[in-house]
């Protein structure tokens, strides 16, 4: 039942992403002082913000599952979590590179942005031994729920110190968004985040519905009173029904 | 008197009991910030120590020698079964929250005021700056409690509980640690204290405290269910 869907928003994503890239190339104008290379912000930049936002949607799948006690909720928390830390990833690695690109090293303290960015992906990486400590399963849902409550109020806290750390204000290369930005720049950069936010909910919906397969599939062979090859499913996460 | 305060009482009194007559964490906490004020000595090839080196090796020492103390919360509920005499009892759950984040409390302000006087004696010209320091530790213990009480009481029923409460808790007290260094610096500065943004530190450091507080007092109920 989560399949439903799966397949016109895959090709919602794919348009979206074709789009946003061809915009990326062909449109949007070069960059009077990084040239070609400042192109990587329609990347880094959406990823960036679909992954918090994402680690926050997990925080608040977490509350449903605390306050109904419904397992579903704690596996859309997961899924969550799971594909923004993989964005962290990738906004990390993209991040380096502007950096490496743009000030010469390949990291940067004295940007507050990325450092926070690197606090919060190190506290959701903890998620995963913390889940998989945990042997008993209403227990692990339970307290991971707790966990995506808590680190999801960490995530403003904590932007907030590392902002008030720098003692002087790095120049920023980019007025904020709605600051200098061109017209045709800004148009860009919102159809890159509306396409990469697709591309999160697709990549959450397929893997809700891959884990949601494998449970029946379980379910089915248990009923058929055949084990699983290979000990069946993976340890840290959770069962969808 | 409520029962909820009545139980608060009790559990922070049998804990502070048993503390002081088998003393299982303070002494080590204290031994642990002295020795690694001795490997800094070293570390770091200084006699003197002031500004941002001076908060920086306070800091990471009492944060470290804090995760000692919060490994052994709530070590002996698990093991002689106070977790379910708690969960039978007619009270509010969230007064063992409560009363262990006070315990904590407790226990870092005692570490403290034996060993900040210590880090004074081996690597301060003068002691000018301990008055105002009191209030930046006071604000990040009362932070650390409250981390350290919700994280401990989730990491001791899992299978790598020593392992699983500092990594989860370390990055968790990044914020309080920017904000604790970041007050301290100045006051440690090598000219006498000096109060460079202490003000909007020291409200950092508050609205941390108050966000945990009130989420561990929020959550504490889910984490006993059974």
């Amino acid at each position: 039942m989560y399949g439903k869907g799966l397949r016109p928003l895959s090709i919602a994503t794919v348009v979206g992403i074709a789009a946003a890239l061809s915009l990326v190339f062909f449109y949007a104008p070069l960059d009077a002082d990084q040239g070609f290379i400042q192109k990587i912000f329609y990347l880094h930049v959406p990823l960036a913000i679909t992954a918090l936002v994402g680690f926050i949607v997990g925080g608040v799948f977490a509350i449903a599952h605390l306050r109904s006690g419904n397992r579903k909720w704690d596996a859309y928390s997961y899924v969550s979590i799971h594909m923004s830390v993989i964005f962290g990833v990738a906004v990390l690695i993209t991040g380096s590179i502007w950096a490496k690109a743009s000030w010469g090293h390949w990291w940067v303290w004295d940007e507050p942005t990325l450092v926070s960015f690197l606090i919060v992906f190190l506290m959701y990486a903890t998620y995963y031994p913390f889940r998989y400590a945990i042997e008993d399963p209403e227990r692990q849902a339970r307290y991971a729920s707790v966990f995506a409550v808590t680190a999801g109020a960490f995530v403003p806290l904590n932007f907030m110190a590392v902002r008030m750390a720098q003692s002087l204000v790095h120049p920023r290369v980019f007025a904020t968004a709605n600051g200098g930005l061109p017209g045709s720049m800004m148009f860009t950069f919102l159809v890159c985040l509306a396409a990469t936010a697709l591309l999160w909910v697709t990549l959450v919906k397929l893997e809700l519905t891959a884990k949601s397969t494998s449970g029946q599939l379980k379910r089915l062979r248990r009923a058929l009173d055949a084990p699983a090859p290979g000990g069946g499913g993976s340890r840290i996460a959770p069962e969808v029904s | 008197m409520t029962p909820s305060r009545t139980a608060y009482l009790t559990i922070l009194a049998k804990d502070l009991r048993a503390e002081l007559r088998t003393l299982q964490s303070l002494p080590a906490m204290a031994l642990f910030a002295t020795t690694t004020f001795v490997i800094f000595r070293f570390g770091l090839d200084r006699t003197e120590l002031s500004g941002s080196l001076a908060a920086g090796v306070l800091w990471a020492t009492l944060l470290f020698a804090a995760l000692l103390g919060v490994n052994r919360l709530f070590v002996a509920e698990r093991e002689e079964g106070g977790f379910d005499a708690i969960r039978l009892a007619p009270i509010d759950r969230s007064a063992l929250f409560a009363a262990k984040a006070t315990a904590l409390f407790a226990y870092l302000a005692v570490l403290e005021l034996v060993v900040v006087p210590i880090f004074a004696l081996f690597f301060l010209g003068s002691a000018a700056a301990l008055g105002p320091l009191v209030a930046v530790l006071l604000l990040a213990d009362l932070g650390l409690a409250a981390t350290g009480t919700l994280i401990s009481s989730m990491a001791v029923h899992s299978r790598a509980r020593d392992l699983l409460g500092p990594l989860v808790l370390l990055p968790l007290v990044v914020p309080l640690m920017i904000a604790a260094t970041g007050a301290s610096e100045p006051l440690l500065a090598a000219g006498g204290p000096g109060y460079h943004r202490f003000g909007s530190w020291l409200a950092v450091l508050s609205l941390y405290d108050l966000i945990f507080l009130l989420l561990g007092w929020a959550v504490f109920d889910f984490l006993l269910e059974d």
